[in-house]
C-alpha cells in the first residue's frame, strides 16, 4: 500500500500531480526510472515515469494524465487514499554526465519526467535547454518549474498562443541550427519522439528517447515491452526505458503500442458508464 | 483367518475429471481428486516394499509407503503429516510433479503393471485436510537470527519454511504483487487452483515468515544492504526470462511469450476482462511453439479463451515431448492439434498483425548430446499454419537482476548462479542459491528440494557464526 500524501490539478481537467509516500523507493530512484502501480485487486499494472524524487521526505511524485481507464480511475483518488501496489524503482536511470549542451524535448505531459532529468543534467554541469510544446498555451505544464532549472526554455504551441508557433520540432531545429547540442533527450508520444529523431539525424546529434511501452511485470519476465532496435530486440523494462532513438524501429514499436487500443477503449467506456462524471466531479 | 495372496490390480484407479468438451471452455480444475473410497482402493495397490524404490525416486524423499499405509488405515491427517516431514507443498506437488519420471517410475509395480498413483494419493492426503485447521508445525524457540529469502516461488517457500521451523526470522522479498512465483503466475488455474497456493502461503505465514511484495531486489534494496541487515540470504529468483527465436515477424502484434500469455491470465485474470482491467487477445487460431509443460499450459489456456483451433508446433516427434504425460493426454483430449517435426522459420503478418506461422519440416537424424534425435530441416518443405496468435514456449533463461547487482557473485556462461548442489552455497559468504536460478528451468519439486538443502546449510552456517561471535 502506498499512501497519496498530496494531489494537485496540474492542468484542468485531466493532468494530476500525486505525491506518494515511498521511503524505500525514494532512496534508490534516479531520474529516468519508473514505477509500476496497481490501483486495486482487479486493476492492471501500469508503468509511470517518476516526475519527482525526494529521499529526505521519503516521497516520490508522479504526473498522470487521465487518458484511459486506470489513469482516470486514479484521478478520482485524493490525498489520504491508498494505492494498492507500488513497485519500483524500475528500469535503468537516464545516463547523466557532463555532455556540454543538452537539449531536452518534451511533448504533452512527457514534460513532467524531464524535470528530474533537467535537474540532474544541470547538476552535472551541463547547459540545459528545454524545448516544450503543446497544442495551445492552456495545455502547457511545468513551464515555471522547468524555467527555474534550465538555462533556456523554448515554448512552442501549434496555434501560436504562446512562444514559437509550430511544434517542438520547429523549436528544436532552431536550436540545432543556432548552437548544436551534444545530446538531445526526448520524452513524449512516440510519433513526436520519432520526429525528433528524424530531425536530429542529419545533424549527427546523439538522441535518447524514453519509451513508454505496454508492460506487465517490469522486471524482464514477460517480454511484452519488446523494443525493436536495428541491432535486435530489447526490453524497455530492464534495458530501458531510455534508448538510442536513431536505432529504434519506430513503425513496429508504434504498432505494438496500439495493440490493445480496442480493449482499452472498451474498458474505459465500461468504467465511464459506471462512474459517469467521476473525473469532472473530483476535479471540480 | 489369514488373508490369501493379494491379487494385484494392474491399473491405477482412475481419478474423476471434468469432461474434455466441458472443461476446455472453463478454467476450473480438470482433475477432481479422489474420494476417500477411491483413495483407499488405490492405496491398497501399494506393496509396501521393504526397500522402497519410490522414495529414492522422489527429489525430497517423501516416505511414500508410510503415508500410503496411513491412507489405507483411513487416517488421512496422519498421511498428510508424514508427507509434510519432507514436503511442504503436497497439494501442489501432488498436482504438478512429473511423477512418471520420479517416484512412480521407480515403483515396483511399474515393472509389470501401472505404478501406484502416488501423486494422486499425495494430492488426496493434502486435499482431505483442506478445511481442517491442522496442527501447527513445531517451531524452535527464536534464535534471533535473520534470513532474507529472495523470490517466493517453490525454492524460496521451502527454504523459508524450514528456516522458520528452526526458529530463525525469515523475510521473503517478492518482486510481483502476489507471492508464489511460478505457482501463481505460471501454472494455470485449471491445473493448480490459486486457492491451493494461497492456502499454502497462509500456512507459511503462520510460522512467522514475513512476505514483502513489490520488492525488486537489485533495484529497491541492494544485495549489500541485505547482507548488512541479515545473517544470511537465499536467492531463489527462478529462471524467468522468456526466450524468443529471433525469427522474422516476432514483434508483430499477436506474438506472445508464454510468460506474457500465462501471466496475463494467471496473475492478472485477463480471462475475466473487462471485469479485471488487464486485456488479452482471444485468438481464433493459435499456434504454440514448444513441447514442454508451459507449451501445454499455453495451448490449453488459449482453448479456454475461445480459440477455434490450437496447433502445437514441436520440432521433434511425440516420443520426445518433454511435458508431463498427463498434460499431453489432456491437451489432446481437449482438442489441441499436435504438429510434430516442424520448426518455425518466420511469422507472417499483414497490417502489423500475425496472419500465419511459416514452418519447415524436420527430419530426425542421429542422436545429439542430450541423447535425443537431432532435428534437421528438410529443404523445400516449408508450409504455413494460419494463425492470429503465436505463443512462444521455448523455455526460459536466468533473470540477471539480482546477479547484476551483486558484485563478485559467480555465475556461469548462461547467467545462472554457481552454487554447490548439496548446500546451495555460492562464492560469497552468507549467500546461498537454489532452484531454477542455479539449474535452469526444472521442476517445482527439485526447486523445493534445493530450497530445503540450502535451509539446512544456512542453519549450520548461522549457528556456527553464532558460536564464533563474542557476545
Amino acid at each position: 500500500m502506498a499512501k497519496i500524501l498530496d494531489k494537485k490539478i496540474i492542468r484542468d481537467p485531466d493532468v494530476f500531480y500525486y505525491k506518494l509516500s515511498a521511503p524505500l523507493i525514494s532512496r534508490k530512484a534516479k531520474p529516468g526510472q519508473f514505477v509500476i502501480i496497481r490501483l486495486h485487486e482487479k486493476g492492471e499494472r501500469i508503468p509511470l515515469s517518476l516526475a519527482g524524487i525526494n529521499p529526505e521526505e521519503g516521497t516520490i511524485s508522479l504526473i498522470v494524465m487521465a487518458v484511459g481507464k486506470t489513469t482516470s480511475e486514479m484521478s478520482t483518488l485524493k490525498a489520504g487514499d491508498e494505492i494498492m501496489d507500488l513497485c519500483g524503482p524500475l528500469g535503468q536511470p537516464t545516463h547523466v554526465e557532463r555532455f556540454g549542451r543538452v537539449a531536452l524535448v518534451g511533448g504533452g505531459f512527457g514534460v513532467a519526467p524531464l524535470y528530474p532529468i533537467a535537474r540532474a543534467m544541470k547538476a552535472a554541469g551541463n547547459e540545459v535547454v528545454m524545448v516544450m510544446g503543446a497544442r495551445s498555451a492552456d495545455l502547457l505544464i511545468y513551464e515555471k518549474e522547468l524555467s527555474e532549472v534550465c538555462d533556456k526554455v523554448v515554448v512552442t504551441t501549434d496555434d501560436g498562443s504562446k512562444g514559437v508557433k509550430g511544434n517542438v520540432i520547429t523549436g528544436l531545429e532552431k536550436e540545432l541550427d543556432a548552437n548544436k547540442p551534444a545530446l538531445v533527450l526526448a520524452i513524449g508520444p512516440a510519433p513526436m519522439m520519432k520526429a525528433v529523431c528524424n530531425a536530429t539525424k542529419p545533424y549527427g546529434v546523439k538522441t535518447v528517447v524514453s519509451l513508454n511501452t505496454i508492460m506487465i511485470d517490469g522486471t524482464g519476465m514477460c517480454g511484452c515491452c519488446r523494443v525493436p532496435m536495428t541491432n535486435g530486440t530489447k526490453f524497455a523494462c530492464t534495458d530501458g526505458p531510455d534508448f538510442d532513438g536513431h536505432e529504434v524501429q519506430w513503425d513496429i514499436l508504434m504498432n505494438r503500442q496500439k495493440n490493445y487500443n480496442p480493449e482499452e477503449r472498451e474498458s474505459f467506456e465500461a468504467w465511464k458508464r459506471r462512474h459517469a462524471g467521476a473525473i469532472t466531479e473530483k476535479a471540480g | 483367518m489369514k488373508p490369501g495372496p493379494k491379487k494385484i490390480i494392474p491399473h491405477k484407479t482412475p481419478m474423476p475429471e471434468q469432461d474434455p468438451a466441458v472443461r476446455s471452455g472453463n478454467f476450473y480444475e480438470v482433475m477432481l481428486g479422489y474420494t476417500a473410497e477411491l483413495a483407499r482402493k488405490e492405496a491398497s495397490r501399494c506393496l509396501n516394499c521393504k526397500a522402497p524404490k519410490c522414495v529414492e525416486g522422489c527429489p525430497v524423499n517423501v516416505p511414500i509407503p508410510r503415508f500410503i499405509s496411513a491412507i489405507k488405515e483411513g487416517d488421512y491427517a496422519k498421511a498428510l503429516s508424514i508427507i509434510k516431514e519432507s514436503n511442504l507443498l503436497p497439494a501442489v506437488c501432488g498436482r504438478v510433479c512429473p511423477q512418471e519420471s520420479q517416484c512412480e517410475k521407480m515403483c515396483t509395480l511399474a515393472k509389470k503393471f501401472e505404478p501406484v498413483a502416488i501423486g494422486r494419493l499425495e494430492r488426496f492426503a493434502a486435499d482431505s485436510q483442506l478445511n481442517e485447521v491442522g496442527a501447527m508445525p513445531e517451531i524452535s524457540s527464536p534464535t534471533g537470527k535473520k534470513v532474507a529469502v529472495i523470490g517466493s516461488g517453490p525454492a524460496g517457500l521451502a527454504c523459508a519454511y524450514d528456516l522458520a521451523k528452526l526458529g530463525h526470522k525469515v523475510t521473503i522479498f517478492e518482486a510481483l504483487h502476489a507471492p508464489g512465483g511460478v505457482l501463481f503466475y505460471g501454472i494455470p488455474e485449471f491445473r493448480l487452483p490459486k486457492k491451493i497456493v494461497a492456502r499454502e502461503i497462509e500456512n507459511l505465514k503462520k510460522t512467522g515468515v514475513e512476505i514483502i511484495t513489490n520488492a525488486v531486489i537489485g533495484r529497491l534494496i541492494t544485495m549489500q544492504e541485505i547482507l548488512a541487515d541479515y545473517d544470511a540470504c537465499f536467492i531463489g529468483t527462478g529462471a524467468g526470462l522468456p526466450k524468443f527465436m529471433g525469427i522474422e515477424g516476432e514483434n508483430l502484434n499477436g506474438v506472445y511469450s508464454a510468460n506474457e500469455f500465462l501471466t496475463r491470465v494467471n496473475l492478472m485474470s485477463a480471462h475475466s476482462f473487462p471485469e479485471f482491467d488487464t486485456p488479452i487477445k482471444r485468438g481464433e487460431r493459435v499456434a504454440v511453439i514448444g513441447g514442454g509443460n508451459v507449451a501445454m499450459d499455453s495451448a490449453r489456456t488459449a482453448l479456454r479463451l475461445g480459440a477455434k483451433k490450437v496447433s502445437l508446433v514441436y520440432r521433434r516427434s511425440e516420443e520426445e515431448l518433454p511435458a508431463r504425460k498427463e498434460e499431453i493426454h489432456h491437451a489432446k483430449e481437449e482438442g489441441v492439434q499436435f504438429e510434430y517435426c516442424a520448426s518455425p522459420v518466420r511469422i507472417v503478418g499483414k497490417d502489423g498483425l500475425v496472419t500465419s506461422l511459416e514452418c519447415v519440416r524436420m527430419d530426425l537424424c542421429e542422436l545429439d548430446e542430450s541423447g535425443r534425435r537431432r532435428p534437421k530441416p528438410v529443404p523445400g518443405s516449408e508450409f504455413l499454419i494460419p494463425a492470429d496468435t503465436v505463443i512462444m514456449a521455448l523455455g526460459t533463461s536466468a533473470n540477471p537482476l539480482v546477479q547484476k547487482s551483486t558484485p563478485g557473485l559467480s555465475v556461469n556462461g548462461r547467467g545462472y548462479i554457481m552454487a554447490d548442489p548439496e548446500t546451495g552455497r555460492t562464492n560469497i559468504e552468507g549467500v546461498f542459491a537454489g532452484g531454477d536460478i542455479v539449474t535452469g528451468s526444472a521442476t517445482v519439486i527439485s526447486a523445493m528440494g534445493a530450497g530445503r538443502k540450502a535451509a539446512r546449510a544456512i542453519h549450520e552456517y548461522i549457528s556456527r557464526k553464532n558460536q564464533g561471535s563474542v557476545p
